[in-house]
């Protein structure tokens, strides 16, 4: 086991540690669904189901060995039992049995291994945190023992290089996207192997050549120069744990392989075949400019075929409701205001019609809880004040309303508005939440239950009877969490208010009694951001964990793990129609996950940095997000491409919003400044084009310029949160930065 | 690792791990040092990679102790404790080696329990909203981003400018417009201060920025502001002090623009020859006049006298109860007119004497420039009078006074003519005033002794028997009251003859001398600027440079005391014979009246007092 020669061995060798990371995320999601397979793990996709029983009894006997040799008998004798392995499988392969004498550490670390392998072998769920410390098991770790001559990696690398750069232009673009793999993974093949002043030598000749978007991830990896740092490092850790994938035409393999071949430059193609995944189109190479647009995520472009399962984008149908024409103020507009009532309906909402957008899901897809009363009511009022909406375009912008935190010393974490734009929340550094009620109207709490027994149940007004009127005030504060709150959102209904916090829960409060309800644990690490389903019920929520988690309110398990990702999930955004989460994530790639099987059915990459907001244009059809590099990406889900890169901000962007129709999008960045683009533009040059859907190559129009149509300027406030009105008055909110 | 060619991060020698292990009592061998060092290095790389998560989450630019600890607990290691301070603790170096320490000051810790004053708490997190941008126009002149005009400046004046405006407009960048704020006093004071200490700023060249100055505060003289809509808000005082602001502008950074005190008379005449305006501007441009020096109310005010005269009496005639706050502030009008013209007699008297002694270069500045200016401004010069009936009294001892002066060669108007025309419009209130203000308005040019002594020798024995036999009453009540009992409400009636010119004698000699002093003490620097000073109207504003404070704000009071005391004395002098059959004389019998009312009278006491304390 120790020295592999060929190609299945040592892809075995290296699944040994990938089923750690996937093993929770496949299992959870099995558990969930019986037959959904899994697109994201690029893995599971090759092999066969009789192919994996062998190597899961492959690992086990590699287990095996390592407890005997540790002489821990008890836990051998355990293993062996649980997963039925016969003595002799193992013997056969058994070679001297005394190692080293190792601590009782080791021994706890393989019995975390025992206890994963078997509950792999259970299928059942386990919400054990991913990024757990891999076990030192050296088997297991040696992936990258195997190693040619130290001295000659430069050798190999820059004749590579020189290959490169001969070939004619056309390949050379696509070939060039070798380089950075190849050179992390050559670069961690000498540290792991101890050769630090060559693995130094390596990193020195050869990290200028790399693409400037990788200098963060160059910076940590320059930082490991020990075999010891290997361990417990998260990049490093992404880097074995998946592959990298290039997405390269057919011509420019065969030239690389080819030379390949005639160089005898094994090593190299080793490093090919086991860490990197090369997606092979036929057609024309792609040119830098399309290849750069693209790449720039943790683990490389998307493949192609994770992008092809159908996503249902379309809007629900909007219950029907009869709307009371009693107001005075409609029946003075009655001729008027009717019609146009009908057309907005029809023109922001799409659904409204009477027949089934064709690329909405099946209304009962996910079960979406019925509306109440009040719910209703609410959609009456919604509606009425959408007749008032102001019709927004370029010539037509929205006014901007600032709301500033004042004397928030530097705390302010998260906000969020409610949909009708009545309460405001904010997440504070200091632990807290704090509501502020933005109308006249003062937040009042529900009356202690001995003085609701007193109150007359019968009567007209009882809701304002309950209602104390010594609480009435203009902010309450909600205290709870034990650590900064980094994700606010309020539920659909205004009952309820979920915060996220770095103490590792997410937290339901009640807004009439203003108290915890719920603390939602599962991510046992801070949590960066929450949201409600737009129907409430249904909320997701991201965290360091890497993955996102989807709760029902009344549940206190998650219902469906989003597993995937390579880095913290930092932002998390439902689909209109609930039917769909995105997830922005640190590992710069953006997800978007099938609620009903947990699937994962877009990864959008292009981003350079990590991903801190998003936004789904109210259609349902496009997705926009916002990165730490200060662009902004569009991208349209049907096709899962990317359409439009809106480039300006020169700092993080922590906001994004789509005007209520749809037709502006306004982004707010740290650095201080609201930009407004003109998103109908930018989708409609996109969709006049022919697209090129089947290859998935884009064009992209450099043309932020002409999409923008304002930038705003705060006073040293950086903008934390935009939020359209109902009649589409853009609210942003902020915490004013005295330095 | 020192061999090391290239530092690519912070590193700890293993020289200080050493030493580390050595203050806990542990050796340590070279090779474990080093690899000790080098991981120790690692993990604190790891540390801050990691820590920088937390610092986006927070959507902070800089990182903090807490983001540290963070990262530092989630890898389940100690935290460090101490270092958790909201402000960047500064990184010294010491100068002998190559060391770098943060600064850790002593505390007393007796010293803060014990301390008095309980520190203030936190203020409370707040959330404001304003309307940034409207249809996204706002766009031309961004929040937060400066005006054009401050765009070429340096990096340290445009922090300094953020720092002044926030300073002035707190959150609000809609303050930048003056008109958009009319209906908040206190935002237009907190502005006028603003331009105040830009005017009086040494350093600073105002340039063409001047006019913009000028026409801010002139909008705050003239425009019936949101503010005066309402009566209890005392706008008077702020139209008095963007007065007096107005002719500190012009008289040190006049020069600046040329042609500006024309404008500024011009627009003033406006306003004033305007009926429709409301009294309230009205009131602003016979103070604005009054400000810029008895020149110009020569030259504007006295000619529109007066038409706009007509006016007022019919306002102030005017008794329905619907009427009443229009009269109030006719009242203030009246007031003002009064004080100007005062001033006006005054110091044209004063200038004339002041002629007569030779001495025309006693006050070169003033003298010089305001010759200038009238020569700029001939067409504003009202056509000479005739008079129609000279009084003989103040102008025949003037005229015995300044015996063989030149003056008429100089003034359009003759001393005794304007007089007279002015005591046609205020009867004896004009007298009072005209004869009781310099020994209180203090402080005269030093060359004004001597006249001042003959006027007032003059005035006992005048022909004028009526007049001399009023006026030492007068003063003497006026002098007394405050400086006796304080309130000059206590001698409603008037006192006799006998009684009070023991009382006068003393008091003048009290005051006379008193400002003596103030004088002498203020000395030199005190002098020099008083080109600009005599401007002012000393009587109403007198600065705090003249004498101690508390001088000065007995003034005040006694400022309010001699107005209306003067206007009640009338009342109980009224079926005294006038002086001749002058027509305006119908106008004098309505002034007891005026006394009588004692609302605006209270309002003006509250306007001077407030007024004192910003100077």
């Amino acid at each position: 086991m120790a020295a592999v020669q060929d190609g299945p061995k040592e892809l075995d060798a290296e699944k040994e540690t990938k089923p750690e990371i996937l093993s929770d995320g496949t299992s959870n999601l099995l558990g969930n669904t019986a037959s959904g397979t899994l697109s994201s793990s690029p893995l599971t996709a090759a092999p066969a189901g009789g192919a994996t029983k062998m190597e899961d009894q492959q690992t086990l006997i590699a287990v095996l060995q390592f407890l005997k040799r540790n002489k821990l008998s008890e836990s051998v004798e355990i293993l062996r039992r649980e997963a039925g392995l016969g003595e002799h499988q193992e013997d056969s392969q058994a070679t001297d049995g005394s190692g080293g004498g190792k601590g009782d550490g080791d021994g706890g670390d393989a019995n975390s291994l025992l206890s994963r392998v078997s509950i792999t072998s259970a299928a059942a769920p386990q919400s054990m945190p991913v990024k757990k410390d891999q076990p030192d098991v050296s088997v297991v770790l040696s992936a990258y023992s195997q190693q040619g001559d130290p001295s000659l990696y430069q050798v190999y690398y820059s004749g590579l290089k020189n290959f490169i750069e001969s070939v004619l232009d056309c390949h050379r673009a696509e070939l060039s996207q070798l380089f950075y793999p190849l050179f992390v993974h050559m670069y961690l093949e000498l540290v792991y192997n101890n050769h630090e002043t060559k693995a130094k030598a390596f990193f020195d000749k050869f990290s200028g050549d790399q693409e400037c978007y990788y200098q963060d991830d160059l910076r940590i990896l320059c930082s490991l120069t020990k075999k010891e740092h290997l361990k417990g490092n998260e990049v490093l850790l992404d880097f074995r744990t998946s592959r990298f994938v290039l997405r390269i035409s057919r011509d420019s393999y065969q030239l690389l392989k080819r030379h390949l071949q005639e160089r005898h430059n094994n090593q190299i193609w080793n490093i090919i075949q086991e860490h990197l995944y090369i997606d092979i189109f036929d057609g024309m190479p792609r040119s830098k400019s399309q290849i750069d647009s693209m790449s720039g995520s943790l683990a490389g472009e998307a493949r192609r075929e994770v992008n092809k399962a159908k996503v249902f984008y379309g809007l629900l149908k909007e219950p029907e409701i009869e709307v009371p024409l009693d107001d005075e103020d409609d029946e003075a507009e009655n001729e008027e205001g009717k019609p146009k009532k009908k057309k907005t309906k029809k023109d922001s909402l799409g659904s409204k019609s009477k027949k089934q957008d064709p690329n909405a899901p099946q209304q009962n897809r996910i079960p979406l809880p019925e509306l109440k009363d009040s719910d209703k009511l609410d959609k009456i009022m919604y509606m009425k004040e959408s007749t008032k909406r102001i019709r927004l375009g370029p010539e037509n912008l929205p006014s901007i309303c600032f709301y500033t935190f004042l004397n928030a010393f530097q705390g302010l974490t998260a906000v969020d508005f409610t949909d009708d734009s009545s309460l405001l929340a904010g997440g504070f550094a200091d632990s807290t939440v704090r509501v502020w009620s933005v109308t006249p109207k003062k937040l009042r709490k529900v009356k202690s239950t001995a003085e609701l027994n007193v109150i007359d149940k019968e009567s007209d007004d009882v809701l304002e009877r309950i209602m104390d009127e010594k609480t009435a005030s203009e902010s309450k504060i909600l205290h709870g969490h034990s650590g900064p709150v980094y994700g606010v959102s309020f539920s659909p209904d205004r009952n309820y208010l979920l915060s996220s916090s770095e103490d590792g829960t997410v937290r339901l409060w009640s807004l009439q009694t203003f108290t915890c309800l719920v603390g939602y644990k599962g991510h046992n690490y801070p949590v960066w951001d929450t949201q409600f389903s737009p129907f409430g019920y249904y909320f997701v929520s991201g965290g360091h964990d890497r993955v996102a988690r989807l709760w029902a309110m009344d549940h206190y398990q998650p219902l469906r793990i989003f597993a995937g990702h390579l880095a913290d999930v930092t932002c998390t955004r439902f689909h209109p129609n609930s039917n769909y989460v995105a997830t922005g994530s640190t590992d710069r790639t953006v997800r978007l996950w099938d609620v009903l099987n947990g699937n994962c059915v877009r990864i959008l990459t292009g981003h350079k940095g990590p991903i801190h907001s998003l936004a789904f244009s109210p259609n349902g059809k496009f997705l926009a997000s916002g990165s730490t590099d200060g662009r902004v990406l569009l991208w349209d889900i049907g096709h899962g491409l990317m359409i439009g890169e809106l480039k300006g901000h020169t700092d993080t962007i922590y906001a994004l919003k789509f005007s209520r129709d749809g037709e502006i999008l306004a982004s707010g960045s740290m650095d201080n400044t609201v930009r407004l683009w003109d998103s109908m533009k930018a989708f409609d040059e996109v969709e006049t084009d022919d697209f090129t859907a089947t290859t998935g190559h884009i064009h992209l129009p450099d043309n932020s310029q002409e999409l923008l149509l304002g930038m705003y300027h705060s006073k040293s406030t950086p903008v934390t949160h935009l939020h359209f009105t109902r009649r589409n008055l853009l609210l942003a909110a902020g915490t004013y930065n005295s330095q | 690792m020192t061999e090391r060619e290239e530092r690519r991060f912070a590193e700890v020698p293993r020289e200080s791990i050493k030493l580390m292990a050595e203050s806990t009592g542990v050796e340590l061998s070279e090779e474990v040092a080093t690899l000790l060092a080098e991981d120790v290095c690692y993990r604190l790389r790891e540390a801050t990679q990691n820590s920088s998560q937390f610092m986006r989450h927070a959507k902070r630019r800089k990182l903090s102790v807490e983001d540290f600890n963070r990262a530092l607990r989630w890898s389940n290691t100690e935290t460090v404790c101490g270092y958790g301070a909201q402000d960047a603790l500064p990184f010294r170096p010491l100068k002998e080696g190559e060391l770098f320490f943060v600064e850790d000051r002593e505390i007393n810790l007796v010293e803060l329990a014990l301390a008095t004053n309980i520190p203030k708490g936190c203020a409370e997190t707040m959330v404001r909203v304003h309307v940034s941008y409207l249809d996204g126009k706002g766009n031309l002149e961004p929040q937060g981003t400066v005006p054009t005009a401050v765009q070429s400046l340096s990096e340290d004046l445009l922090k300094y400018y953020q720092q002044i405006t926030r300073a002035i407009l707190g959150e609000d960048p809609h303050l930048m417009k003056v008109k958009s704020v009319s209906h908040d006093l206190d935002q237009l004071n907190r502005l006028l201060h603003m331009v105040k200490s830009l005017v009086q700023n040494p350093y600073l060249y105002l340039g063409s920025y001047v006019r913009s100055l000028v026409s801010s505060v002139m909008y705050c003289i003239l425009e019936p502001l949101a503010a005066s809509i309402n009566p209890l808000n005392d706008h008077w005082t702020l139209r008095d002090y963007a007065a007096l602001l107005l002719s500190h502008i012009f008289w040190t950074h006049g020069d600046l623009v040329s042609g500006l005190y024309h404008q500024i008379l011009l627009s003033l005449q406006k306003v004033l020859s305007d009926p429709v305006r409301p009294l309230c501007s009205h009131y602003g441009a016979v103070v604005g006049l009054h400000a810029l020096g008895w020149k110009a109310v020569e030259r504007v005010l006295y000619p529109h006298l007066p038409a706009y005269w007509a006016n007022l009496q019919a306002v102030l005639d005017d008794y329905s109860v619907s009427n009443a706050q229009v009269k109030a502030d006719g009242h203030k009008v009246y007031g003002a007119i009064l004080v100007a013209v005062e001033r006006l007699l005054k110091m044209k008297a004063l200038s004339l004497t002041l002629a007569a002694e030779g001495g025309c270069a006693g006050l070169p500045g003033t003298a010089t420039g305001a010759v200038g200016f009238r020569e700029n401004s001939l067409g504003l010069s009202p056509p000479p009078e005739p008079l129609s009936e000279p009084p003989l009294g103040i102008a025949s001892h003037l005229q015995a006074g300044g015996a063989g002066c030149p003056w008429e060669e100089w003034t359009p108007v003759s001393l005794p003519a304007m007089y007279c025309e002015l005591y046609s419009f205020f009867g004896d209130s004009l007298a009072v005033r005209f004869s009781t203000d310099p020994p209180l308005g203090g402080a005269p040019p030093s060359g004004s002794r001597q006249p001042l002594e003959g006027r007032k020798e003059p005035a006992s024995g005048a022909p004028n028997l009526e007049n001399t036999r009023k006026m030492p009453q007068l003063t003497a009540s006026m002098n007394i009251s405050p400086r006796q009992d304080g309130s000059p409400c206590m001698e409603p009636q008037p006192p006799s003859l006998a009684a009070t010119v023991p009382g006068r004698s003393l008091a003048r000699s009290s005051s006379s001398s008193s400002v003596s002093r103030s004088r002498s003490s203020s000395s030199r620097p005190g002098r020099s600027t008083s080109q600009s000073r005599d401007i002012f109207p000393k009587a109403r504003f007198p600065l705090p440079q003249v004498g101690p404070p508390a001088f000065s704000f007995i003034i005040g009071g006694r400022q309010m005391g001699r107005r209306c005391q003067g206007r009640r004395f009338q009342t109980s002098f009224t079926p005294t014979p006038p002086l001749t059959t002058l027509p305006p004389r119908a106008y004098a019998h309505k002034l007891p009246v005026i006394g009588r009312v004692s609302k605006p009278v209270r309002r003006w006491t509250c306007s001077h007092y407030s007024l004192h304390l910003p100077l």
